[in-house]
């Protein structure tokens, strides 16, 4: 693949960078990721992939834009109220750039379908929004072999981390198993300021990036807490655990398997 | 004695226990977060049993499910 005129003014700054050249614009060219969610976390993920010349995102996700979604969602545009994410966010992601092809999986990530999406890319990046999806992406990411990056948000805060399957800490290393129902309260319950979703899925955007251009360190065995009242990162060290139900010598889980969705104290007849 | 949580120097009697510290800095669903002692993960049934010593780097790991919704 060699560079057109147009393309090599498009990605002028980033052809500069000599960790990247040319050379590396190739790479991201020919780069494939998977957004797991195009809400508050895929939103700013997939515009800065796509302005950065990714030359393949999948975009998955069964909801349709609401109006408390503009908040944060940044792809969604106040007349795309009622249209399915996918199909708003992939408009927003062309028209930022024209080599980028987008495919579209208006559903959920679930066991049945996961192998064969995932095998298709490169990295994926969870921006899901409850945690029955997000052990599925782990433990998906870690059956298909494939690095992705995980991000939470809630209120003020966000983390972050990467995963090499069978190299670095997983999520289920830290994060044993779903909380109990109803223990950890979701962004529509509890809030989160807009930024801090931008802040985190433009993070998750910068590991896709290192990772397409073999550049840099990723955030692996660490864990990065963001506190945004304080303005404050932090990087907690990581170790694969030997204890861990999937990455272990050990493991429970052999397969992949759906987790049951965690039901809303609400949803139980309690207050939320 | 002195104990490290989360990356800030914070005193606690001595003899105190993950579940006691747990609950004397105020987290009210310790079923919402993972604790990381000296850098490994504990196993959420040691956290009545594993007692703290000075110097010890706590750090306390939130479940954050947020991101699409």
């Amino acid at each position: 693949m060699s560079l057109t005129e147009s393309q090599i003014e498009r990605y002028s700054r980033h052809i500069i960078l000599p960790e990247v050249g040319g050379k590396g614009q190739e790479k991201l060219l020919a780069g494939k990721v998977l957004l797991v969610g195009a809400g508050g976390l895929g939103c700013p993920a997939g515009l800065y992939l796509a302005a950065a010349g990714v030359g393949t995102i999948g975009l998955m996700d069964r909801d349709v834009v609401d109006l408390s979604n503009l908040q944060r969602q940044v792809a969604h545009h106040t007349p795309d109220v009622g249209k399915p994410k996918v199909e708003s966010a992939a408009d927003k992601f062309r028209a930022i750039n024209p080599d980028v092809t987008v495919r579209t999986y208006r559903e959920r990530l679930a066991a049945a379908n996961a192998p064969a999406i995932l095998r298709d890319y490169d990295f994926v990046i969870d921006g899901t929004d409850n945690f029955a999806s997000k052990f599925l992406v782990a433990d998906a990411c870690h059956f298909a072999g494939k690095p992705y990056c995980h991000a939470g948000i809630l209120r003020f805060d966000g983390q972050l981390m990467t995963v090499i399957p069978g190299k670095t800490a997983c999520y289920r290393c830290v994060f044993n198993a779903p909380p109990p129902a109803g223990a950890v309260p979701s962004c529509s319950q509890a809030g989160v300021l807009g930024v801090v979703a931008g802040v985190l899925g433009t993070l998750q955007a910068a590991e896709a990036l290192k990772f397409l251009l073999g550049k840099g360190e990723l955030l692996t065995d660490k864990l990065l807490v963001y506190d945004g009242l304080k303005a404050n990162f932090r990087k907690i060290s990581l170790k694969r655990n030997v204890n861990c139900p999937l990455c272990s010598e050990s493991p429970t889980i052999t397969e992949l398997r759906d987790e049951a969705p965690a039901v809303c104290a609400c949803a139980r007849g309690e207050r939320c | 004695m002195r104990l490290f949580i989360n990356g800030e120097a914070a005193e606690a009697p001595d003899g105190t226990a993950v579940t006691e510290l747990l609950k004397l800095r105020r987290v009210s669903q310790p079923d919402m977060v993972t604790v990381e002692l000296n850098g490994e993960i504990l196993e959420r049934k040691t956290f009545d049993t594993k007692v703290l010593k000075e110097g010890d780097r706590v750090e306390f790991l939130y479940f954050m499910g947020g991101g699409s919704r």
